[in-house]
């Protein structure tokens, strides 16, 4: 157990300081009257201070390092340490955007070599890898989609997305003045192939695109998306896939095969590397034949034994543009083609089979006693719901937080929004027959409390972790985000 | 003399002259939990029926409010900015969310009445 951590301006102060600085020229005759008069206000620590405070506020966090981490639909799997090993050579780790590219020819030979590999596996033509993120990468695919259109002189304004669908892509399509509509989900957790049939054959001929998640986050595979993808093109739209959870279908599948246009791979959901929230993530987005023209720039191609950056549009090349400085977070990018060369087809193919396993093996092991909205296989992440619960004055909510006292990592809840009271839970492939069981023993007897009239005890937790409740409804209302020194 | 009507997605409407109140259920308020922020309409806006007019945000989820009437947007309730919590402590009172001037009346009749709420309520429950 580690005490409370002080903030660090409440341990720092002004007498102390990490470095020295050569003496100063007199400020007053330098700075005259705009010399500061008042406390810079900049906490004042020696460097093993200001270390042990960002250790020991790690340490107050659950990690996948430190606990099972089932957070489904936003992936935090392990990140083998041969990715680090290999990122950490000198040759990636310490070289300049801007040396000369002949100085630079394996780091660009590795992402044409992480190009050809991406290619492969989805089927596609073209990658972009600047894009930042997930989200970023949405965001490119629908650019991508729009300079298309552009291209070809048909302005659209309507993009489709299921009522399933990741919050980012209407959010993606909107942000890129789309206007959204949305497709209903059947009783199955499925896209309502019927309702968008209608909108796309007998609806106005508006739609640029339709985005889909799949497998969806329900957990589920979309059976129909070779119809889908059949509707979408007939009605001049493009077929966007979200791939966020493509690591349940990698090696099993090419979206390309599944009629899609475009799709962004979340690195570090399906190539374990290390999450971008809060740190440098890539997404990087795959394109069919008729998009890459469109793609952003710059990207790697092969003359010979040289490999050259296109960084400018000319002849065939109609790239709307740049999303970011140089070319995406290389020292991700070589984190995941190291976890692909490393596991090899084979190996990725198992992955996503482990993946879908351990969900299911949570499934059959919770069923009996949590109610699942969609039942059936799931892929890599079950969704169940507390409705089994009713009456007991026990929530998801009290699930999560009593989770956390059990030492793991809470489950994704109250998403996807559509079921009620949800819990989706993914353990993702590398987690052991062992750590699952420990698992579901868990959630077991919260469950079990719950059904003996334990509610008081379970709405009571987390005891065992450095806050209790929080309220969160405070948080939220009156939201205090920035540090003030009051004695100032 | 005014009458209240609801819709399936939760919202009501009570329409007394020329001029409806909007808000949305006790049953939506206590789906979502904690309601901490309400986004609003502008002043003057034309809203149609059932497409978006209104966002509810709560602890756990952003949820998009329909128009249960086309019409005109009169007036909002401008409490909500700065207390939310009215939505969940007086749902279909204080916690109303905008005033309307209909443009077609005779929509109001094809929207549920208490009863049939209550019912549609209970049975998808």
């Amino acid at each position: 157990m580690i005490a409370e951590e002080p903030l660090l301006f409440e341990i720092g102060s002004d007498d102390k300081t990490a470095v020295d600085f050569p003496p100063q020229p007199d400020a007053e005759e330098c700075l005259g009257s705009c010399r500061r008069t008042k406390k810079i206000g900049l906490p004042g620590l020696s460097e093993p201070e200001a270390m042990r405070h960002y250790t020991r506020l790690s340490q107050m966090n659950i990690s996948v390092d430190s606990a099972f981490y089932p957070l489904g639909s936003c992936t935090m799997k392990y990140n083998p340490r041969l990715n680090e090993k290999m990122a950490a050579l000198s040759g990636f780790s310490e070289i300049h955007p801007f040396q000369p590219q002949n100085t630079v020819q394996g780091a660009l030979e590795a992402i044409y070599i992480l190009n050809e590999l991406l290619a492969e596996l989805t089927g596609m033509k073209a990658v972009a890898f600047s894009p930042a993120a997930g989200a970023h990468g949405e965001l490119c695919g629908m650019m991508t989609i729009r300079a298309a259109l552009t291209h070809r002189g048909d302005a659209r304004e309507v993009v489709l997305v299921p009522e399933s669908a990741h919050g980012t892509n209407p959010a993606t399509a909107a942000m890129c003045g789309y206007r959204i509509e949305t497709i209903p989900v059947n009783a199955e957790g499925l896209v309502d192939i019927a309702a968008l049939q209608k909108r796309l054959v007998h609806g106005e001929k508006n739609v640029a695109a339709f985005m889909l998640t799949n497998p969806n986050t329900c957990g589920l595979f979309e059976r129909d998306i070779l119809k889908m993808a059949d509707m979408v093109h007939e009605a001049g739209a493009f077929f966007y896939m979200d791939g966020a959870n493509f690591n349940a279908i990698m090696g099993h599948v090419k979206p390309a095969d599944l009629g899609v246009d475009a799709m962004h791979i979340n690195v570090h959901k399906t190539f374990s590397t290390p999450h971008g929230g809060g740190g440098p993530g890539a997404g990087p987005v795959v394109f069919n034949a008729e998009l890459a023209p469109f793609m952003p720039l710059p990207w790697v191609e092969k003359d010979g034994d040289t490999y050259r950056l296109i960084e400018a549009n000319d002849g065939s090349v109609h790239s709307f543009g740049r999303m970011r400085a140089f070319n995406g977070q290389f020292a991700v990018l070589i984190r995941a083609l190291a976890y692909i060369l490393a596991m090899g087809l084979p190996g990725l193919r198992q992955a996503a089979e482990d993946a879908v396993l351990n969900a299911n093996y949570v499934r059959v092991k919770l069923q009996d006693i949590l109610h699942l909205p969609y039942p059936g296989t799931c892929m890599h992440e079950v969704l169940f719901d507390d409705s089994s619960l009713e009456g007991t004055g026990v929530t998801t909510l009290d699930i999560a937080k009593n989770l956390i006292d059990a030492g793991f990592h809470p489950m994704t809840i109250y998403f996807p929004l559509i079921v009620h009271g949800a819990m989706l839970i993914e353990p993702t492939e590398t987690e052991s027959k062992r750590t699952l069981d420990e698992f579901v023993a868990a959630v077991r007897s919260i469950v079990a409390k719950a059904k003996e009239g334990k509610a008081e005890e379970l709405t009571a937790a987390p005891v065992n972790a450095f806050r209790r409740r929080l309220d969160e409804t405070t948080a939220a209302r009156n939201p205090v985000l920035v540090y003030k020194d009051e004695t100032q | 003399m005014s009458e209240k009507r609801f819709t399936k997605e939760h919202e009501w409407v009570e329409l007394d002259g020329n001029t409806a109140v909007i808000g949305i259920t006790d049953h939506a308020q206590e789906q979502l939990g904690d309601v901490v922020f309400v986004e609003l309409p502008a002043l003057s806006a034309v809203v149609e029926k059932d497409k978006q007019m209104a966002v509810v945000e709560s602890v756990k989820a952003a949820s998009e409010v329909y128009a249960p009437l086309s019409g005109t947007v009169i007036e909002l309730n401008a409490a909500l900015s700065a207390s939310p919590e009215l939505v969940n402590s007086a749902p279909e009172g204080e916690g109303w969310f905008v005033k309307i001037t209909p443009s077609n009346p005779d929509e109001f009749a094809s929207l549920m009445t208490k009863e049939e709420y209550d019912t549609f309520v209970k049975e998808s429950h």
